[in-house]
């Protein structure tokens, strides 16, 4: 009978492929670092294990009562009574299950998200499509990489002035809605060091696919050594050609989008790039934050990234390689 | 006394079918295409309908999996893609799912309740008309290339007016209000059909469980649809007369549209699938060949169903940042729902334990359902814990649990509902060799689109997203799907070979090909278009394997019965019987066709035309049509109804 | 083969009912009443949403809704359920002039109402654009006029037919269902006003 080793077959490929992809670099939820996500893939394994076992043992019970009356003539008869297969069945075992299930919630539930002393406050708010993050009590802003201390409660603030969005890290723990007129918070701590993808799961728009961003977590003496450089201004640029780029950056319309603390660029529409030259990526994690990359960012967008709000900007080849310059110097 | 022991159908000869089929005929052509009022004509019209969208739309579906194929593809762009899958969505719950089991609700249920059609057979043209319209009124979207792009779900504020200013969002707003019409309507005439059309004897506890599963189905449309309405005619109100409701500036709230969504939005789900469900317990005691096992608890378990559905929409809003105690009762109550399931399923297999399964495709395709939607129902229960639903809704998880439900099993007993009943419908066998190959080439080609999908989600891939970067390790997965999908759409076309071939080449069917039970199988295949010249008499639950031969009534001078016999079918009456314990009541005589139910749709179809582009004239006119529409109809109500 | 067959005599299951059924009509208006009821119930729920996600209800600019008068014109709305029970009765004994007058009397009651209502939203001061409560508000009780217009359309019908003799003891379906529509609309009423006109004032 073919069908009969569907059930093992499925249960087979889905252990394999768990295996395998372990090894890969998927932001996978069974690859937990953070607490919230910890909980959840206990929570899982659980219901894996449980999951597993109902569909062998129901799974079989459809193949052996398909076939069990294979030649007889008015079938084979059987001293369970039709109402005990639905009481045991359908009502009995599945009850206990919910009961297991409902346990599981009410306590994974009851531990995550909850309040806790000296949280690192953040501050994200989700734009088309891109992700402005600010640290409030250190005071200063960032974009589309959030860095979190290892091991100290974290308390990301959510906030929207558009669509919804929701902010999801899978390896750190659940999603958050990003909802206009509502403030939301999500509560966790990472436990493990490491660079995560972070993903928009919101349908948000035409570039949804690309609002992506990464969270760093990091040791606290490495992150307040970032926080700190964050919380200087900007020095003055170290060569002439990084000179020549801020001449540029001001000139051209950069400044009239981005700002770049401690220069005369304040604007508030695209990601503030004060940081630029240390981001790991470039347009919400679309491309790697590279010397062609940023200059094929700047000279036009679109290709990159088609119905973001930034313009192609032309600038004559001396021009883009001095603001590549100055962008990068930016750490 | 008004009964003859003898079935009376042969005894009245081939003279009074010739008479009747005179007296019963619609018009030739155009006319009578457009007049018609009999359930089998509108039930087929309602399949056919239905799966041209299913078609079109699950061609959509393949080209959105061609561009999911790799990574970085380029088979369209963000734009198109977006668009083909809120075209996608929208026309697989609304223009094809709801409507074909309509279909079958229209075609099987008065046949299986052995009455001559459906309460107002003038309202179920009426809604057939109304569904037809409404789908070409969401598909010119696509033809005038401005097709709608917010997803099936709409959430605002994405697709309020700041963030989608074209009309694309208008014809998706005022297509959902425009289809519920119809979807209200049928449910209204299966609840009066199933209460008062019944076979005289088939009281409350006989009625075959399809007709159960269409009226637990037809209640929870009538509570649930209200509720998109509102959704999309709040946002339709915001987007056309720039009303507050969802801008939160101005104290509207965008969550209150997630609540009136999902308020329908979950028992949508037990909409298509309950019927589903009902079929599956027509086709497995019949290629079982024994009852149903624990009838009442299956009955029992239909209409609670229909009751649970309406406290578990929250599961939908899990990530919305609600306080988490007033989740947990939505989750307890997720949990809860999957019992009803479980005694469905333990009932199938118990009546499969205990008989001798004959592997035909209905059995195939009923096999292959219980499978995939064991599967489906575990992964449900699974996203009912919240926590666990907090990582994986909106993600590809969440795709593949939904594919195993809506495709797994509805789409899979709406297959084996074709190869069943399609015989009875046409008189013509399909292929079974076609039949097992089209199955699975279905069932291979299913999982192997769907299964991986939940590892996917796992993987951390979102919902909705029109390309992924490499190296995430998604690409093995997303190829493998890619492949599915197509060898699954390859299984659904050699069913559509399939019929094309049984429709004109197709063996003779019989009556009853399959040795069923119920009344539809005492009639000849096709039906006439009076379906019994005799109303049969019903003392069992499977009266065509208990009462052989099967008695039919016979009319007396009483009101009450006087329709029973052919003399009613002469007079183009049907009988109506009591609620509970189908007591001959009256006699309901049937209308005439009629222009009527084509006219007030195409009213209120330019009534929806003129909301659309925003011309007041065009408005009037529909509304004017609709208005005249009614009078004349409210006029005409009691020479027809008595 | 079943064992739950207790065959029932085949002539005892085709003997008419003693009692008299409800009519197919009357069930399809209950179920029609049903799915209205849960649109009004939403659009009640939706003002209470809305309430509640609000600081200040009705919101800064906006008064209390004046209740005096409402009122009055509620009690016209609901009084003319009377003279449609009375017409109602006058037919089911076969008596067309107490139907002609009891209609005449409905349609008389719930023309005042409308009338009334047309002239509450015309003096109100605020628009439906300005904010979400005056959404709602002109939605619903907007909705729930437009119902009472449509029964007085109605009513031109089945008055017509009711004058032209096409009602009978026997044959008056059409008069049954109406009366039902009309006080099914009263009846939303009595939901509507309390939440719209009433509720405002509790803070």
């Amino acid at each position: 009978m073919r069908g009969r080793r569907a059930p093992l077959a499925l249960a087979v490929v889905l252990l394999t492929t768990f295996v395998a992809c372990s090894t890969k670099r998927s932001p996978s939820i069974v690859d937990p670092k953070g607490s919230e996500a910890h909980t959840i893939a206990g929570v899982w394994w659980l219901m894996f294990g449980l999951a597993t076992a109902v569909y062998v043992i129901v799974g079989g019970f459809i193949i052996v009562a398909a076939v069990r009356g294979r030649g007889t003539k008015e079938g084979r008869p059987s001293r369970v009574r039709d109402n005990t297969f639905v009481w045991v069945g359908g009502i009995i075992v599945p009850a206990v299950i919910l009961v297991v299930l409902g346990a599981a919630t009410v306590h994974a539930s009851n531990s995550l998200r909850k309040p806790e002393t000296n949280p690192l406050r953040i501050e994200v708010v989700g734009k088309r499509w891109w992700w402005a993050v600010s640290y409030p009590d250190q005071k200063f802003d960032t974009a589309n990489e959030v860095h979190i201390p290892v091991g100290r409660p974290i308390e990301i603030g959510l906030d929207s002035d558009n669509v919804i969005h929701s902010f999801w890290v899978p390896q750190l723990g659940g999603k958050v809605d990003l909802i206009p007129g509502q403030h939301n918070v999500w509560r966790f701590k990472a436990t493990k060091e490491g660079t995560f993808r972070g993903e928009c799961a919101e349908y948000c728009g035409l570039e949804h696919a690309k609002m992506n961003f990464l969270v760093v977590a990091q040791s606290a003496a490495s992150f307040d050594t970032w926080a700190l450089r964050h919380q200087q201004p900007q020095s003055e640029p170290a060569s002439q050609l990084a000179a020549n780029g801020q001449v540029v950056f001001m000139r051209a319309p950069c400044a009239g989008c981005h700002t770049i603390r401690g220069t005369t660029a304040h604007g508030t529409i695209g990601p503030d790039l004060t940081d630029i030259g240390s981001r790991l990526t470039l347009g919400a994690n679309t491309v790697p934050n590279t010397e062609g990359y940023l200059s094929g960012w700047i000279v036009n967008s679109q290709t990159i990234k088609p119905g973001n709000l930034m313009p192609p900007i032309p600038l004559s080849s001396n021009d883009l390689q001095a603001l590549v310059a100055y962008l990068r110097s930016l750490k | 006394m008004a009964v003859t022991d003898v079935p009376s159908q042969e005894t009245h000869g081939e003279v009074d079918a010739e008479e009747l089929e005179e007296i019963w005929a619609d018009a030739p052509g155009v006319p009578g295409f457009f007049s018609t009022i009999d359930h089998k004509r509108i039930g087929m019209r309602y399949i056919y309908t239905a799966f041209f969208f299913f078609f079109v739309s699950g061609l959509m579906a393949l080209v959105m999996r061609s561009q999911l194929a790799a990574p970085n593809n380029h088979v369209v762009g963000p734009e198109t893609y977006n668009q083909l899958m809120t075209i996608h969505g929208t026309t697989m719950i609304f223009l094809f799912n709801t409507p074909v089991l309509a279909g079958f609700g229209n075609y099987i249920l008065p046949l299986q309740l052995g009455t001559r059609d459906m309460a107002f057979p003038r309202l179920n043209a009426f809604s057939y008309w109304i569904f037809v319209l409404s789908g070409i009124f969401f598909f010119a979207s696509f033809l005038i290339g401005k097709a709608p792009d917010g997803g099936w779900f709409g959430y605002v504020p994405l697709t309020d007016k700041a963030f989608s200013p074209g009309i694309n969002l208008d014809f998706w707003g005022l297509a959902i209000v425009f289809v519920g019409i119809s979807t209200t309507v049928g449910a209204v005439n299966f609840i009066v059909t199933t209460f008062k059309m019944r076979a005289p004897g088939m009281t409350i506890n006989r009625v075959p469980i399809f007709v159960w599963s269409i009226l637990s189905m037809a209640f929870m449309v009538l509570f649930a649809v209200p509720a998109v309405t509102l959704a999309a005619g709040l946002l339709e109100l915001d987007r056309l007369f720039g009303t507050a409701f969802v801008n939160p500036h101005l104290g509207g709230s965008v969550l209150l549209y997630q609540h009136l969504f999902w308020f329908w939005g979950h028992p949508e789900v037990y909409i298509l699938f309950v019927p589903a469900t009902g079929m599956i317990s027509m086709i497995i005691p019949v290629m079982a060949r024994r009852p149903l096992a624990a009838y009442l608890w299956v009955a029992t378990a239909l209409i609670a169903v229909a009751f649970i559905s309406f406290g578990v929409w929250v599961h939908h809003m899990f990530a919305t940042g609600m306080p988490v105690q007033a989740m947990s009762f939505f989750s307890a109550v997720s949990l809860i729902i999957v019992l009803p399931s479980g005694v469905q399923f333990f009932a199938w297999i118990a009546t499969m334990w205990k008989g001798r399964v004959r592997f035909t495709t209905p059995m195939l395709f009923g096999i292959g359902f219980l499978l995939i939607f064991l599967l489906g129902g575990i992964t449900g229960a699974m996203l009912a814990v919240m926590p666990f639903d907090w990582q994986v809704t909106d993600s590809y998880f969440v795709v593949a649990h939904f594919h195993y439900v809506l495709n797994g099993a509805v789409v899979f007993p709406i297959f084996g509902a074709i190869y069943f009943w399609y015989p009875k419908m046409s008189g013509r066998r399909l292929s079974e060799r076609w039949g097992h190959i089209s199955f699975w080439l279905m069932f291979v080609g299913f999982n192997l689109a769907f299964f991986g999908m939940h590892i996917l989600g796992f993987l951390g891939m979102p919902r909705r997203i029109a390309t992924y970067p490499s190296g995430l390790g998604w690409d093995d997965l997303n190829m493998i799907s890619t492949i599915g999908g197509f060898i699954f759409a390859v299984g659904t076309g050699v069913t559509l070979i399939n019929w094309f071939h049984a429709r004109w080449w197709g063996k003779p069917a019989g009556n009853d090909p399959w040795d069923g039970d119920s009344l539809e199988w005492s009639t000849t295949s096709p039906p006439p278009e009076y379906n019994f010249a005799s109303i049969p008499v019903v003392a069992s639950r499977h009266p065509l394997w208990d009462q052989r031969p099967l008695p039919t009534a016979s009319s007396t001078g009483d009101e009450a019965t006087k329709s029973l016999g052919p003399e009613g079918a002469e007079h183009h009456e049907t009988p109506e019987t009591t609620g509970l314990d189908a007591r001959p009541q009256g006699t309901l005589d049937l209308p005439h066709p009629t222009y009527l139910p084509f006219l007030l749709a195409c009213g209120i179809a330019v009534f929806f035309v003129g909301l659309l582009i925003k011309a007041i004239l065009v408005g009037v006119i529909g509304a004017a049509a609709l208005v005249i529409a009614l009078t004349w109809w409210a006029w005409r109500t009691e020479v027809d109804l008595a | 083969m079943s064992a739950v067959t207790a065959a029932v005599p085949v002539p005892e299951a085709t003997a008419p009912t003693k009692g008299e059924g409800r009519p197919t009509p009357w069930w399809g208006m209950a179920c029609l009443i049903m799915t209205e009821s849960t649109l009004f119930a939403g659009l009640i729920g939706s003002y209470f949403f809305l309430r509640a996600s609000s600081k200040q209800w009705p919101p800064p600019g906006i008064e209390e809704p004046k209740v005096m008068l409402a009122l009055i014109f509620s009690f016209v709305l609901w009084g003319s359920s009377i003279p449609m029970l009375v017409a109602e009765r006058g037919i089911k004994r076969g008596n067309e002039r107490t139907l002609r007058f009891g209609l005449m009397g409905a349609w008389i009651l719930g023309a005042a109402f409308v009338a009334y209502s047309l002239y509450d939203f015309h003096e109100l001061h605020f628009g439906w654009r300005n904010n979400a409560y005056g959404s709602i508000f002109y939605t619903t009780v907007g909705l729930h006029t437009f119902h009472v217009f449509l029964g007085l359309v109605m009513s031109v019908v089945v008055q017509i037919k009711a004058w032209l003799g096409k009602f009978s003891k026997e044959r008056h379906v059409t008069v049954q269902v109406y009366a039902m529509y009309w006080h099914f609309v009263d009846a939303v009423w009595l939901v509507v006003f309390p939440t719209f006109i009433l509720s405002p004032h509790i803070k």
